[in-house]
């Protein structure tokens, strides 16, 4: 190799940015998906009828036991036979949406099953109806609780979206191995991936303890 | 065109998918037990009075918690040969899921140890037992029994982070359902097999972990 690693870096740190870009963007828009249909499957795991109830238990416990990257090629292979034409993109965001929609839905649960008892009794005591117990008394208090869990789940998706390169979306890891591919120098790319893949998942972790402390509860 | 179901691909391949689940959790076996070592050694390091094992084991727990192991895979696998340090795909994949395992393992190993009573470890003194015996006859036995819940949920994800095996073609569970899918086009099969697979691989190995938190578990 005749060029350094400097001088490849700066060559080719449009496709990094752009690659960090879509890493960024996969994950978030999973997270926020998955986070929406996660309290929804969390919800139901929790206030549903028995129905409902086993459905949610059902979604969650498949989803849990199944790898990230069993998911993601899963949800790939299979949409297009049931005529369902996502390109590799939508079907990587789907596939982790739907993985941390199964752990936040979880967690929710468990949150919310694990506020005291008087808590609900007393809001039912002051008159409030099921719903505005749920929003102003069960909610804010369980969502301070599963808030650390939730950011692991986040920290999960960022690691998770590396296996969306798999099916053929360009994020960090593909731009990466496209990199390493034309210079070779595969040791000092990986590591730059890796150092790149820290500084977002430790700021999220980071970020993450900030708004615990935040709203803790003094 | 009209999709038709036709398990008889998968069912051909039933022997080989169970050998190839049997690599997974061989894989996973040799991390767990390595990374478990690792940890419990980590873990110690992390609660330690001494500064620098503090830094060096934070460090590591810090870096390869917030590092896919993706990237610590293909680092390992097509990284490390240029340093003249070559393995075959199954030894790398042990060793990369080995070191993720251990920075894991650590942290549910250090919370366990936070919440040892210290009266335990002062009772050890009081009869005269060095540090160390303190910590390998009193602290890690109460240690691993405390943590048995924890750590079966993280040896089970550990279990399913084997699939990544299959991109560095480590012939194991999802390299041949892809497989399978790629030469057969019976998609549906392929994938619907492999949920099957993993998803009573876990409920059975955590059943197993169970019945061992179980056995283990400090009475009330």
């Amino acid at each position: 190799m005749s060029t350094g690693f400097f001088n490849e870096l700066w060559i080719s740190k449009m496709m990094i940015f752009r690659g960090i870009y879509m890493c960024v963007f996969v994950s978030f828009t999973a997270i926020v998906i998955g986070t929406i249909l996660g309290m929804f499957v969390g919800l139901a795991l929790t206030y549903g009828n028995m129905f409902t109830r086993f459905l949610a238990r059902f979604y969650v416990d498949v989803i849990r036991g199944v790898p990230v990257l069993v998911l993601i090629l899963t949800i790939y292979f299979v949409l297009p036979v049931i005529k369902i034409n996502f390109t590799a993109l939508q079907a990587g965001i789907t596939s982790l949406a739907i993985f941390s929609s199964a752990q936040i839905a979880e967690m929710l649960r468990g949150g919310l099953q694990n506020i005291p008892k008087g808590q609900t009794e007393a809001a039912k005591a002051v008159g409030l109806g099921f719903f505005q117990t749920f929003v102003f008394v069960s909610l804010p208090q369980a969502l301070r609780q599963v808030l650390p869990t939730w950011v692991n789940t986040a920290v999960e998706t960022v690691k998770g979206s590396t296996l969306v390169s798999l099916i053929g979306v360009v994020e960090l890891t593909l731009v990466m191995q496209q990199i390493i591919g034309r210079n070779f120098l595969t040791m000092q790319f990986y590591a730059m991936a890796g150092l790149i893949y820290f500084l977002i998942c430790f700021s999220i972790e980071r970020g993450g303890k900030y708004v615990e402390k935040k709203v803790a509860i003094k | 065109m009209d999709y038709y179901i036709d398990y008889s691909v998968v069912w051909r391949s039933l022997g080989t998918l169970f050998h190839a689940l049997g690599i997974d959790l061989y894989m996973t076996l040799f991390s767990v037990a390595l990374g478990s070592l690792i940890g419990l050694v980590v873990a110690f390091a992390l609660v330690s009075e001494r500064k620098i094992f503090r830094i060096l084991s934070s460090t590591y727990v810090a870096v390869i918690r917030n590092v896919p192991l993706l990237i610590i895979v293909l680092f390992i696998y097509f990284g490390l040969p240029d340093a003249g340090f070559v393995f075959s795909e199954i030894p790398s994949f042990i060793f990369a899921l080995t070191i993720y395992a251990g920075a894991y393992v650590a942290e549910v190993f250090r919370g366990g140890i936070l919440a040892i009573p210290k009266g335990v470890g002062e009772a050890g003194m009081a009869i005269g037992m060095s540090n160390l015996q303190i910590i390998v006859f009193i602290k890690i036995p109460i240690l691993i029994r405390s943590t048995m819940p924890a750590l079966s949920s993280t040896y089970i994800s550990l279990f399913k982070d084997a699939s990544v095996a299959a991109i560095i073609s480590v012939p194991e569970l999802t390299f041949h359902i892809r497989k399978i899918n790629l030469e057969t086009f019976r998609t549906i099969e392929a994938w619907s097999t492999a949920t099957v697979f993993y998803v009573v691989a876990c409920f059975l190995i955590a059943f197993l972990l169970r019945r061992v938190e179980r056995r283990v578990a400090i009475p009330k």
